[in-house]
């Protein structure tokens, strides 16, 4: 049974949006036991699939609020609302604040929640993340590390 | 100019990244931009000098709504190219796959895009809300299409089983057996959401448009089939680009895909209806005339409609597929690689998608040319706008600016995979 699931979203094809996916792949090299990584596009309806029945979920996404680039932010489902301001850059327009806030209002949120948002500088076309996004990525991943081990 | 500018910056339940200003003097509007990023441009430079093994996979990362359809064109006009046709079971299995697409990406639009505008809802949340039981059965219905994908495709998220030739591995009558047993529930509910879409109140909006989808002598379109207009148009796909052509917009940098000599066109669900409602199956033609849901319908805002028709199509249309399948010796045809230049068009959820590759002799792409549905559908989304605008000017501009949102989600407008804020001014002289 999977005791904790990781997805990593975004588009690897535009350049930032990419940070949730490179977080996945670099977590899923880890190989931690009781741990599976899933890499989603942030469409809405397979998010909810996804995190059906699962206790324990982390979700690494990029987003824009106009922070610094390469700002880490983290929140949890099950606290409340997830900020207004926060604007998700994940490919599709039913994604990740809307899977969340449907999830809720139909009482499929998992009992934990986490996600974590990448701030990214650059949306355009192109494989490379931005070098301040490659460094938050890389703590992002170091934090999952840690959530991880103390929760299984 | 001394000009007002207000900027709506939601979330617009359109897949990607636009803009639209309109303009205005007085009461009347001087001019309608509606602006679209395009990523194919930049995959088009990508695709060069890469293996034509490659493209289905490389272009099923356009769009993560529809990675099907990207592959679908891809492998057919690189079959074109190489003068293979894929036939019997692999090509049933292909068009099983794109029954999947179609049930993940109308349901996803129906229900979690446009309903919550019929319905006055902000967004699916509110929606989910107060409708909870449309919301539940659209996820079961959406998950049915994505194990399609899934099984065929290999995984849900950019498919990668779908090679030029066929697949890389095809299932076995019992891998395809559970698909049919939840198929069937989801034609049940396909069936209930005809009606339940018929329902919705319409605005009266109407413009003479020429619709245009690939028509097939024997089947609904999705594959294959010739090019046809409810203007008279019938031409093969190989003559695309002798008929339709991108026209440079004056005052911007955008390019419009329009018909020539005619001009703007109209592609997806409600042409596609229009042109081909006589090859739908019995079931889906039944739905379709107890919602009076006719052909020949010009009101952008029932596309919902042909949608739903559509789906029940898709899941009606993939049982039959599944009950008549036998698996294929090999999961793919033999290659031989030679120059050439391939068109392939295909039926994506949101209209005809067309792709050309020219290969040289070694296979590897020298060129390609990609024009999604939404590029073809812009103009058309343009001239809806204006004509929508000028006669509703007297609404209060967030109401305006609402309304123009849901004219343009009538198309389903997949900007692309990309960033999904639609920018709207208004500006007032």
């Amino acid at each position: 049974m999977t005791e904790a699931l990781v997805i990593g979203v975004g588009n690897a094809y535009r350049g930032d949006d990419g940070a949730g996916i490179v977080a996945a792949r670099k977590l899923a090299a880890q190989r931690l036991p009781g741990v599976r990584v899933m890499e989603l596009n942030g469409e809405g309806t397979s998010l909810v699939e996804a995190w059906k029945d699962v206790p324990s979920v982390l979700l690494v996404d990029a987003v824009s609020s106009g922070a610094v680039p390469g700002t880490i932010h983290r929140f949890e489902a099950q606290a409340g609302p997830l900020s207004k301001g926060l604007k998700h850059r994940s490919s599709h327009s039913f994604g990740v604040a809307e899977a969340v806030e449907v999830a809720r209002a139909l009482g499929r949120l998992p009992p934990r929640l986490v996600i974590y948002g990448v701030e990214g500088k650059n949306f355009s076309p192109g494989h490379n993340l931005s070098p301040d996004v490659e460094k938050a990525v890389g703590q992002v991943v170091g934090r999952l590390v840690s959530e991880l081990r103390a929760s299984i | 100019m001394k000009a007002k500018t207000i900027k709506v910056d939601v979330l617009a339940r359109v897949e990607g990244e636009g803009a639209l200003t309109v303009k205005m003097k007085g009461d009347e509007v001087q001019d309608v931009e509606f602006r679209i990023f395009e990523p194919p441009r930049f995959f088009e430079a990508f695709l060069r000098g890469r293996s034509y093994a490659e493209a289905p996979d490389i272009t099923a990362r356009i769009c993560g709504i529809c990675p099907v359809a990207y592959q679908m064109s891809a492998v057919y006009a690189i079959e074109d190219a190489l003068g293979v046709k894929v036939e019997g079971p692999l090509r049933a299995l292909r068009r099983l796959l794109y029954c999947g697409e179609w049930i993940e990406s109308h349901v996803l639009h129906i229900y979690m895009l446009h309903a919550p505008d019929f319905l006055g809802k902000d967004d699916v949340i509110q929606m989910a809300k107060e409708h909870p039981k449309e919301v539940e059965q659209a996820l079961r219905l959406k998950k049915t299409g994505n194990e399609i994908v899934a099984l065929l495709g290999g995984r849900e998220i950019h498919p990668v089983n779908v090679r030029v030739g066929g697949f890389y591995k095809v299932p076995s009558k019992k891998d395809l057996a559970p698909l049919a047993e939840k198929l069937k529930w989801a034609r049940d509910a396909a069936r209930a959401t005809v009606s339940w879409t018929a329902k919705l109140p319409f605005p009266e909006f109407e413009q003479d448009y020429e619709f245009v989808a690939l028509r097939h002598p024997g089947e609904y379109p999705m594959n294959e089939g010739r090019l046809v207009s409810s203007k008279g148009l019938d031409i093969a796909v190989k003559d695309y680009e002798s008929y339709f052509f991108e026209e440079h917009v004056q005052r911007s940098n955008a390019l419009h895909s329009v018909l020539r000599n005619r001009g703007a066109y109209f592609v997806g669900p409600l042409a596609r209806f229009n042109l081909n409602h006589d090859k739908l199956s019995k079931v889906a033609q039944e739905a379709a005339r107890e919602a009076k849901f006719k052909p020949g319908c010009r009101n952008p805002f029932k596309s919902i409609i042909a949608r739903a028709v559509e789906t029940l199509y898709a899941c009606d249309e993939a049982l039959r597929i599944i009950e008549a399948y036998e698996p294929p010796e090999k999961p793919a045809v033999a290659l031989s690689l030679k120059a050439g230049t391939g068109m392939g068009c295909t039926e994506a959820p949101r209209g005809t998608l067309y792709h050309r590759y020219r290969l040289d002799d070694s296979g590897t792409i020298q060129d390609a040319k990609i024009v999604p549905p939404t590029s073809q559908n812009q103009k058309t989304i343009e001239s809806d706008l204006r004509e929508f605008v000028t006669k509703n000017i007297r609404l209060p501009q967030t109401e305006l600016a609402w309304q123009c949102e849901q004219a343009i989600r009538n198309y389903d407008p997949c900007i692309s995979c990309a960033t999904h804020f639609l920018k709207l001014s208004i500006q007032r002289d």
